[in-house]
């Protein structure tokens, strides 16, 4: 064997090791969708979705469990992405490379590997009790805003970072300010990448159960929140209570639920995908 | 190129309507209904073991006053011991009583409070369908097993009682943070919170169904309800306590004679929420509708005197506050 024919061969190992690889989370999600659409999609119907929990498994519904969730991810996005854009920004752009930068940038990368029960402790005794929000949508927001902070920074530092440096002396060697080459070219740029970031970091947020059961969200809410200081219950704790119940009808129930909690993902994810496109067809260089 | 105006608009207009509601959030939780009828919220957190039953309880109570805002949440008996103890929350579900520093705390915080009985339920110890050797079993031998002594040593049927085959035995119960865990170490071992580490854990009693029902070695033990759904795979350990092999059912755990592993599930009550009407109300359905809500859900009345009792006792409570 020459040794051309020797490396032909690696290369073709290597690429079958890597489509192996990459089917194993495929097929393992491929076997949770079945498992789950088989179980629970004849459950689904308008009344699920527009019933409140019931102890009788066949009446149950997930209206304030999923109006619950929405209005976290709507409130969770408002508050963690301007915090943790301009964070980004600032730690890539601005921030001298001092040991104090140093120190953040370690701390806001350990931040991310933190169980989200300690934020959920952290939310309780912050936002629950010295801000005196309770156990209110507002509050769960703000914990989950925490929560997934560290990964929009880190993202949204690393999407900054891959804008060539030809753009931004192009700017300023036309007398942009840092904030106008922030502003007009860095971000826009950028803008893909950050979305990217916020994506995984909201599809987090949105499985998340026991933060949010810490800070005092509900199980049995008979009404849907009609402002940021109500209480609520998100899917995720629909779910966690009907699969630790002993009838097996819950189970069904638990299912469904979590088919429309990943439909709500999905969208939500559509949505990014769908701007991001959009936001990259307009950069031309 | 891109502007951000659009998201910064959505910003702006979100959170200018944010603050409008939170003004008009703040109304009082204490007003009449329109028709007259009580009206207000009731906070209940707690125990995700007396959830189902206050859940159904508070369904019910939708129909009977549609104006009252009952919500439960299910952060633990711990949890929601400790939430209660600083006056957070109107009432408790508890599936133990209330510890000696949770009642130091309370105090502390000039918190008094009602304990009320709600249901029975009966931990029942299981084994493999398959296990022909396990008829019964004492407290003693119980002891013997989940003692913390028999960490490591206790690791084979025939260790327990002679007769039984030398093959490992495989132990499956509650996790330490269940009032579960509690009322089960409290009463086999005699002392709670203690027993051996080495068993498989969880909080979720259905884990616990899954492990003992595809062991053939298995001996695990969770509530009746478990047990109840999932009869054809797993079978029923009678439990003797001196007097006679007993095995649990609504008959056995509801005259007590199925002892010591049959607990009272517990709600507690505010003094201050028991002086709102519509407390009163929901805890007087509550204690009306237990007998039957709590056999729907799983769990075991209590003998009716014995409701007819808290009943007695809560609404003494609340007369005395009036004084």
């Amino acid at each position: 064997m020459t040794n051309s024919e020797k490396n032909r061969l690696k290369d073709k190992a290597f690429q079958v090791f890597g489509i192996f690889c990459t089917f194993i989370g495929l097929v393992v999600l491929g076997i949770f969708l079945f498992d789950i659409i088989l179980e629970g999609a004849k459950r689904i119907d308008w009344d699920f979705l527009v019933s409140l929990p019931s102890r009788r498994a066949s009446r149950a519904g997930i209206l304030t469990a999923w109006v619950g969730t929405i209005w976290i991810l709507l409130l969770t996005t408002i508050i963690a992405f301007p915090l943790g854009v301009s964070a980004g920004v600032y730690l890539e752009e601005y921030a001298k490379k001092t040991k104090l930068a140093n120190f953040l940038e370690i701390n806001i990368s350990n931040l991310a590997g933190v169980p989200s029960i300690i934020y959920g402790l952290l939310g309780l005794e912050i936002f629950v009790r010295q801000m005196r929000l309770g156990s209110s949508l507002l509050a769960g927001a703000l914990t989950l805003s925490l929560l997934i902070l560290p990964i929009i920074i880190v993202t949204t530092r690393e999407a900054i970072k891959a804008v060539p440096r030809s753009i931004r002396d192009g700017s300023f060697a036309l007398g942009a300010s840092k904030w106008q080459t922030v502003w007009h070219q860095v971000l826009p740029a950028s803008f893909g990448g950050i979305l990217t970031g916020i994506i995984l970091a909201l599809s987090r947020a949105v499985g998340e159960a026991a933060p949010l059961i810490v800070i005092g969200a509900l199980a049995y809410v008979p009404f849907t929140p009609s402002s940021p200081l109500d209480e609520f219950t998100v899917l995720p704790i629909q779910i966690f209570n009907w699969t630790s119940r002993p009838q097996e009808a819950f189970l069904t129930n638990a299912a469904a639920a979590i088919i429309i909690l990943l439909i709500i993902t999905f969208m939500l994810n559509g949505i990014a995908v769908y701007l991001r496109n959009r936001q990259q067809k307009k950069i031309k260089w | 190129m891109l502007n951000f105006k659009l998201s910064s608009v959505k910003f702006n207009a979100t959170v200018l309507l944010g603050a409008t509601l939170m003004f008009s959030a703040c109304g009082g939780n204490n007003e009449e209904g329109a028709n007259g009828e009580v009206a207000g919220t009731v906070q209940i957190d707690g125990s995700s073991t007396v959830y189902p039953v206050t859940e159904a309880v508070a369904e019910e109570f939708r129909a009977e006053a549609p104006d009252v805002k009952v919500t439960v949440g299910v952060s633990g008996t711990g949890g929601g011991m400790k939430k209660f103890t600083r006056g957070d929350i109107d009432m408790v579900n508890a599936s133990r009583q209330m510890s000696q520093s949770e009642a130091e705390q309370a105090k502390a915080n000039n918190i008094e409070y009602v304990e009320l009985e709600v249901a029975f339920d009966g931990l029942t110890v299981v084994v493999h369908p398959e296990n022909d050797w396990v008829k019964d079993i004492t407290v003693a031998e119980l002891k013997k097993i989940w003692e913390p002594e028999a960490q490591g040593t206790i690791k084979r049927w025939n260790q327990i009682r002679p007769e039984w085959p030398d093959r490992e035995i495989h132990l499956y119960g509650a996790g330490v943070e269940s009032g579960t865990y509690d009322y089960f170490t409290e009463a086999i071992v005699g002392k709670s919170h203690s027993s051996r580490g080495d068993y498989t854990a969880s909080e979720d009693d259905n884990v616990l169904v899954q492990g003992v029902s595809t062991d053939p070695l298995a001996l695990g033990f969770f509530g009746y309800a478990y047990y109840d759904e999932n009869q054809s795979k797993l079978k029923a350990v009678p439990v003797d306590n001196g007097q006679g092999a007993i095995l649990p059912s609504l008959e056995t755990v509801k005259d007590g004679t199925y002892a010591p592993l049959s607990r009272p599930l517990y709600i507690y009550v505010n003094s201050k929420a028991a002086a709102r009407p519509e407390v009163v109300e929901f805890v007087n359905f509550y204690l009306d509708n237990a007998p039957e809500l709590s056999e729907e859900v799983g769990y075991i009345p209590l003998p009716a005197d014995r409701y007819k009792a808290q009943k007695e006792k809560f609404n003494q409570f609340a007369e005395g506050l009036k004084k």
